[in-house]
């Protein structure tokens, strides 16, 4: 299940649909993003997510086809919000069920790096300064390039 | 007719969030950017190095072939997550 939306996510709900649906598995792995309050020039007021329409939500798909050619997964569930969202609030949600714990863990970790250096999505921060774009991070693309040299444990 | 869309910062910075162009024969997203940069300082961003873009939807490197129809798609680095 995958949804690209902007309102806010219930985590217990998530959670719970997963593991009615895991069907035999033995582990739910969950992710959830918060925003933070702050970063490297201060405090954060919140941010704002933009999208493309369309591409998001194939990139979100592409992603987990891609896990399940590595890992023998259930069922996985990715929500990620848009638009305006305040400090401390739900950003994103990624849930993956598996026989064992090794695969989920694993597949869950690599669903978020992936996520973070393929999906369009950009995200503004409100500074003291106004709305500043945020910048692309290296440890972002080290974190996904770790990935590239793994092949399928389960 | 090719449709060209843009986005986050680089929406801001060239004042656009897209646009159509009759297609002319280009042969790769590259040569769509170099066609776009003419049209001022602002526009000269879509041939820096780290410009992401995207046909039909699909990631692609800048040698990317296109054809008549085709959505092409402009962006930086993504932030997402």
């Amino acid at each position: 299940m995958i949804s690209v939306q902007r309102d806010d996510f219930d985590h217990c709900e998530q959670y719970q649909a997963l593991k009615e649906e895991a069907d035999g598995d033995g582990a739910v792995v969950t992710f959830t993003g918060l925003v933070r309050d702050f970063n490297v020039q201060g405090s954060v007021s919140g941010i704002h997510i933009e999208h493309y329409p369309g591409m998001t939500e194939k990139s979100l798909m592409r992603i987990c086809s891609e896990a399940r050619k590595r890992w023998q997964l259930g069922q996985i569930r990715v929500i990620h919000r848009v638009g305006t969202i305040g400090p401390q609030e739900q950003i994103v949600f990624v849930g993956v069920t598996s026989k064992h714990r090794k695969s989920a863990f694993e597949a869950c970790e690599f669903i978020i790096d992936y996520l973070k250096t393929s999906a369009p999505l950009w995200k503004q921060e409100g500074t003291s300064e106004g709305m500043k774009w945020v910048a692309s991070k290296s440890s972002d693309q080290e974190a996904m390039d770790r990935w590239a040299n793994t092949t399928n444990q389960s | 007719m090719i449709q060209i869309k843009f986005f986050a910062s680089l929406r801001e910075s060239i004042g656009t969030s897209s646009l159509n162009l009759e297609y002319a024969g280009e042969n790769t997203v590259a040569d769509v950017a170099h066609e776009l940069v003419e049209r001022g300082a602002n526009w000269r961003l879509l041939e820096e190095r780290d410009v992401l873009c995207a046909v039909n939807q699909t990631l692609c490197g800048k040698d990317a072939k296109i054809n008549d129809g085709d959505e092409i798609a402009f962006f930086p680095p993504v932030t997402g997550g």
